[in-house]
């Protein structure tokens, strides 16, 4: 059993690799086959067949630890015992959890807005032109690299040396300071403007998806309304305002909600470019330092569940615009 | 922002990412003349589009660059040096494959994880969107919200009760466990796209070939798959980018033995963190293989993307 848990060599593990794929499609073919036809079968086996392995997953995997985990919030840092409300009193109230709630909302509020305004107007000005595609592609890239590597990217970016006759500026940012006459900054240690300084990487990554969403729907505004709007003398601004806008109003919304989401589990970029330190930490960092390094279970429970909770809104509110716009239509 | 040109009537070029054939009032090339004019009358836009994409390369350029420069040279000047003065290396590879960091292994542990947690989803996925979409069957639409809904659990809910139980079956850290909780997170959304690729299939197909007494193989193999070809893939790219650029699932669930290039590469920048050279170099072995798929894959991604966010 030991090349099943334990493969060491590189052939092994890829061996084993092919080993697991092969065994889900032949179970998951096996099923399929097991039920072939209709008539036969009863539909109440076809149904556990074909619904029972994902629905299996999905509720032993998702629902079921995610209530094991409300539980735990409220218990204390072993799970031994409950201690009521204890951990969101200290999630909410003590000095070192506001920064990093403040934080969370800076960040929420911030990427969203600023990559959906850069996005957009990115979407806007490419559009049609000759250079298009490489232009879309050149914004894109960030969003298929992982985060770990746009943080070491960025972090490269804000490196600091000394500000010393004979030592160089290494990194590009604090080299343009240089050359402007502005000593150098050491960006991701100086509070409170180093929150703004990792908000960027995450704006870096999330503006090629706001722009590639919004320039499918920027093409797909009907002709005749941009013709309409050219006749009676809309250009620039005026055209960008009352009709690529509102008529885009959908898009914009999802994009919004959906860079909002992904922002508030941000956790990779935090993680590697300050570690949480210096005042930088926000819910998802501060649940896996909890979690895994403080040993405090219940505390890292509860910080996942005010995760879970504060995605709700922003559920709710995509789902009501949806609504909305379906009615309009 | 002051500049913004006005929105054109009509597509010039048309987006390979978009399905969407329009047919304009004008010709191909009265189209392209005032598109031309449109953008070159506004300097200011093509100002502020040109300082967008620089702004958004020039970071990736100079890792790129540095990770080719001797690591003396890196400590001593930045990167935009060696427009006067170019001396590359391959020494940085060298050190950061094979060397203490042995990012080579880490690598082979990156694609052994991701592959697999890539066709396990998709498979289980495909029979319960193929059940959601076309047998009908009591409480089915309740039980497809459910799923969906499971979309926005947050996956740090979940994490300490699933390593316990782990734990607890005694294979924790094993490559399984790193599988099993990709394929977990992956399922809701995995199942809610494919089912909507699914239905968009004329019912007429599959009632036809019901007539013809095709039972579920036949159905699922000759009618749907080749159809579903596109949307598996555009799933499939979305999945390896995601499994292959994850953190937190690696960190959480893998062991020394079997921690992808993510959790190796950040523990790299949190113990080596001023060791440039060995840094720029991990970076860029790390992202190479996700951004040659997503170059050689960018229409079914960019389709994925639409789908999955613009359907609702």
């Amino acid at each position: 059993m030991d090349f099943f848990t334990n493969p060491e060599t590189t052939a092994e593990k890829l061996g084993l690799m092919v080993f697991a794929m092969l065994l889900f499609v032949a179970v998951m073919g096996g099923l399929l086959f097991a039920v072939d036809k209709p008539k036969r079968v009863p539909r109440w086996v076809v149904v556990l067949c074909f619904l029972g392995p994902a629905v299996l997953l999905v509720a032993g995997g998702l629902v079921y630890p995610g209530v094991l985990t409300i539980i735990s919030s409220f218990k204390n840092r072993t799970g031994a015992e409950f201690v009521g409300l204890d951990n969101y009193v200290t999630a909410f109230t003590t000095g070192q959890f506001q920064i990093v709630l403040r934080n969370t909302a800076i960040w929420v509020i911030l990427v969203p807005i600023v990559s959906t305004f850069i996005g957009l107007v990115y979407a806007v000005l490419v559009d049609r032109t000759r250079f298009e595609k490489v232009a879309k592609a050149l914004v894109f890239l960030p969003m298929a690299i992982s985060m770990v590597g746009a943080s070491i990217i960025w972090k490269f970016v804000y490196e600091y040396r000394p500000d010393q006759p004979g030592i160089q500026q290494t990194g590009l940012l604090n080299q343009l300071l240089v050359w402007i006459g502005i000593p150098p900054q050491q960006f991701l240690i100086n509070q409170p403007t180093n929150t703004l300084f990792l908000i960027v990487v995450m704006i870096w990554i999330q503006t090629g998806f706001a722009m590639t969403i919004l320039s499918a729907a920027i093409k797909a505004i009907p002709d005749d309304i941009v013709e309409a709007a050219r006749l009676d003398g809309l250009h620039g601004i005026g055209m960008f305002r009352h009709i690529t806008v509102p008529s885009i109003r959908p898009a914009l919304v999802v994009v919004v909600t959906t860079i909002a989401m992904g922002t508030l589990k941000v956790f990779d970029i935090v993680r590697t470019m300050t570690g949480g330190q210096f005042g930088t930490s926000v819910v998802a960092n501060e649940f896996y330092t909890q979690s895994f390094r403080q040993a405090n279970e219940g505390l890292g429970a509860a910080l996942a569940v005010i995760l879970f909770v504060l995605v709700i809104p922003i559920v709710v509110y995509n789902v009501r615009q949806l609504r909305l716009s379906e009615e309009v239509r | 922002m002051t500049a913004v040109p006005p929105t054109l009537p009509a597509p010039v070029d048309r987006d390979a990412s978009l399905d969407i054939q329009r047919v304009g009032k004008l010709s191909r090339a009265e189209r392209r003349a005032i598109a031309v004019k449109g953008k070159l009358s506004s300097p200011w836009a093509s100002g502020l589009a040109i300082l967008i994409a620089i702004l958004w390369t020039v970071p990736s350029v100079g890792l790129l660059v540095t990770s080719f420069r001797p690591a003396l040279d890196i400590r001593r000047s930045g990167w935009w040096t060696t427009l006067s003065d170019p001396q590359f290396t391959l020494e940085n590879y060298d050190e950061v494959l094979f060397g203490s960091a042995n990012l080579a292994s880490f690598f082979v542990n990156s694609i052994v994880i991701t592959l697999p947690a890539v066709v396990i989803p998709i498979s289980i996925a495909l029979l319960a969107a193929y059940a959601f979409a076309w047998i009908d069957f009591k409480g089915r639409s309740l039980l497809f919200v459910a799923v969906f809904a499971l979309q926005i659990v947050p996956i740090q809910i979940t994490l300490i009760p699933l390593l316990a139980a782990y734990v607890d079956a005694d294979i924790n850290g094993t490559f399984w466990t790193v599988w099993l909780s990709h394929s977990i997170f992956a399922l809701p959304l995995a199942i809610f796209l494919l089912h909507n690729f699914m239905k968009e299939i004329p019912a007429s197909l599959i009632e036809a070939a019901r007539m013809d007494g095709a039972g579920h193989v036949k159905i699922f193999f000759q009618v749907l798959m080749p159809l579903l070809v596109p949307a598996i893939a555009s799933f499939a790219i979305f999945q390896f980018l995601w499994v292959w650029n994850d953190l937190l699932v690696g960190l959480t669930f893998a062991d020394q033995d079997s921690r992808p290039l993510t959790v190796a590469v950040a523990d790299l920048a949190g113990t080596r963190g001023n060791a440039w050279h060995l840094l720029t170099a991990g970076a860029f072995v790390s992202i190479v293989v996700p951004l040659i798929v997503f170059l050689a894959l960018q229409r079914y991604f960019v389709r994925g993307l639409l789908a999955g966010s613009v359907k609702g």
